[in-house]
């Protein structure tokens, strides 16, 4: 992967309504979301399995996080002040070690032993394991609970940290969502930004077919969240949005973002594709993925 | 944080007359907070039932309400561990060991969060609130889960030198208590720590192993057998995990008769009696053990102390089995 910028840290940009980021940004969050999925390709080559589709839908907003939103410190994982990111969609962590390793969190030759035998990196995130993790998953349902109690310890201990959470929207499924989603609201947690996955795939099948979750904005507005819609691939829409709402200190709501997204955005087999939820690439099918990532931009 | 806290409150008056011991939860975690320790304390819809009521009138901003939502109490929990601050939640051991117990093992123990979690009301000490409100299935269901701690202390003065242990033990940690009417057996200001069981005497005849509410009714049960002229020692098995496999060694080597028995208000599958069974056969002593306890099955609906005498878990009750054990 390319060089992370030189700043050690990353300020956010002011608070001003129409924040656009300038097409500089642009193209630099374009090539770390195509980075994000040659990687993921390549990990999973070595695991024989993962989620590739998953990763896909998410890649421009994991690259908008990590790469401007986010106030962080390259090479200083652990550093008390930095923004928290917790994921429910586990599976996609694929997309975020390449990150972590990018980001100085820990050494680029871990990528290498992905999943083998002793290996941090497996194929749902470990915060013992993995520095940069901010919150283990696996079991979907359980993150926005983990973001908010951290959401919650940040004001209490004077910090000025922003926790972000991303979901999949078969996650909207799961019952602990929405005790999360009463208690986020109950305790005005501001800071906390959540993001859904709108990519319209489950393992099963289309969310919607398999237990619909609509109407989404309307399900989270009446839960007491500010919502927006973005379209989750616009990556300049995406950093434009979260930095607004990042760098909003009057807020006291809780927001959710939902970001309307493609699974296995990038690859047109898998885009039309829904059974890529989880699955391996021979070699024709792979070489085909990373050609077509390489000659168009998202 | 939330709504009227009171000691004048009417479910606080109504509850805390019959179950004083409630205050040493309260008691504890203030202790705590008075020596500087960054704690915070939440239950699900149960403060008037477990007394943290007083720890919310003490210091509402450290008070976390939650509602009944037990999952999402422990993966909050978990979330607030992992920035230093030290969270105690607690609410019945059915809904905090059962109905979260995914949560505790994702969140908690696979994540090594230092949350602290108070089952109270455990075993079938709701009595006729039925099987939805008892747990004797919590010891066996966490004791499984690696990187958790599990303490049964026998009354509030336990209870708070768990809590006071608990301060410099970065781990996670499951604590069992009753329904705050248990027996006294220690003066407040006791000791407590992990790993270590309290021996009450080791017998020649037969050595009780105990946790919890049973400790004190083996001590009736063990001083009854006396005056008939057994020799039978009393263990109080506190910390369940990790266990005192040394007491229970030294048990086993006093023995004259090859005999122990274990007390437990939990189903006597994979308890406090499946942990002694195990060091027991690991250890190869070929001793006999009588796990007393409820024995795989649901309680009947009845008053707690009718339980109690009924599935012989009161002093009597254990003098007849251990009796009855030792004669066979």
């Amino acid at each position: 992967m390319d060089e992370a910028p030189a700043s050690a840290t990353r300020t956010p940009a002011p608070a001003v309504d129409r924040y656009t980021p300038d097409q500089d940004t642009v193209v630099r969050l374009q090539e770390r979301a195509r980075a994000i999925r040659l990687e993921a390709i390549r990990l999973i080559g070595i695991a024989k399995t993962g989620h590739y589709s998953s990763v896909f839908s998410a890649a421009e907003i994991f690259a908008a996080l990590y790469y401007d939103v986010m106030t962080l410190q390259r090479g200083n994982p652990g550093w008390a002040e930095r923004d928290r990111f917790t994921i429910g969609k586990g599976h996609a962590a694929v997309g975020l070690f390449p990150i972590y390793a990018d980001l100085g969190f820990f050494p680029k030759a871990w990528l290498d032993d992905y999943t083998r035998l002793g290996s941090p990196l497996g194929d749902h995130p470990d915060m013992r394991k993995v520095p940069g993790v901010d919150f283990s998953s696996g079991s979907i349902g359980h993150a926005l609970s983990n973001a908010a109690g951290i959401t919650l310890a940040q004001r209490w201990t004077g910090k000025d940290y922003r926790v972000f959470c991303m979901m999949g929207d078969g996650e909207m499924q799961e019952g602990q969502v929405w005790e999360a989603a009463l208690f986020a609201a109950q305790y005005r947690l501001g800071k906390l930004i959540a993001i859904v996955d709108r990519n319209g795939y489950q393992l099963d099948g289309r969310v919607d077919d398999v237990m619909g979750i609509e109407p989404l904005t309307d399900k989270w507005r009446s839960f007491g969240w500010e919502v927006h819609t973005v379209d989750g691939h616009d990556v300049a829409a995406v950093t434009a949005l979260l930095r607004r709402l990042r760098a909003d200190d009057a807020r006291e709501a809780p927001v959710c973002v939902i970001a309307r997204t493609v699974k296995g955005k990038g690859v047109s087999y898998m885009e039309t594709e829904p059974g890529w939820h989880l699955g391996w690439l021979d070699t024709p099918d792979e070489q085909a993925a990373i050609q077509e990532i390489n000659s168009k931009v998202i | 944080m939330m709504g009227p806290t009171s000691d004048n409150s009417w479910q606080y008056r109504a509850l805390n007359a019959k179950n004083p011991g409630l205050d040493h939860l309260s008691n504890g975690l203030i202790a705590l907070v008075k020596d500087g320790h960054d704690v915070m304390a939440g239950s699900a819809d149960l403060k008037y039932s477990n007394g943290l009521n007083r720890f919310a009138d003490a210091y509402p901003d450290r008070y976390i309400s939650f509602g009944i939502s037990e999952q999402n109490m422990v993966s909050v929990a978990a979330g607030i561990a992992t920035t230093g601050v030290t969270p105690f939640i607690a609410t019945f051991s059915s809904f905090l060991a059962l109905l979260a117990c995914e949560q505790i093992r994702m969140d908690i123990a696979y994540c090594a969060q230092p949350v602290r979690m108070v089952g109270h009301h455990t075993g079938i000490s709701l009595g006729f609130y039925g099987t939805s409100h008892h747990a004797t299935e919590d010891i066996g269901t966490l004791r499984s889960i690696a990187d958790l701690d599990l303490v049964s202390p026998c009354d509030g003065a336990e209870l708070e030198a768990v809590i006071r242990a608990s301060a410099t033990r970065d781990r996670p940690l499951y604590i069992r208590i009753g329904r705050g009417r248990d027996p006294v057996v220690y003066a407040d200001g006791t000791h407590f720590e992990f790993g270590k069981a309290r021996i009450h005497g080791l017998g020649e005849d037969l050595t009780i192993i105990a946790c919890g509410i049973t400790v004190h009714a083996a001590l009736e049960a063990a001083e009854a057998l006396g005056k008939k002229g057994r020799s039978v020692g009393v263990i109080n098995m506190a910390s369940i995990k990790p266990l005192d496999r040394d007491a229970i060694l030294a048990a086993a080597d006093v023995s004259k008769s090859g005999k122990l028995m274990t007390v437990e208000e939990h189903n006597v599958l994979g308890g406090l009696g499946a942990a002694v069974a195990e060091v027991i056969a690991d250890e190869g002593r070929g001793i006999r053990l009588k796990r007393h306890g409820i024995y795989d099955e649901y309680s009947l609906i009845a008053p707690p102390t009718s339980l109690y005498a009924h599935y012989k878990l009161d002093g009597p009750g254990i003098a007849s089995v251990a009796e009855d054990f030792m004669n066979q």
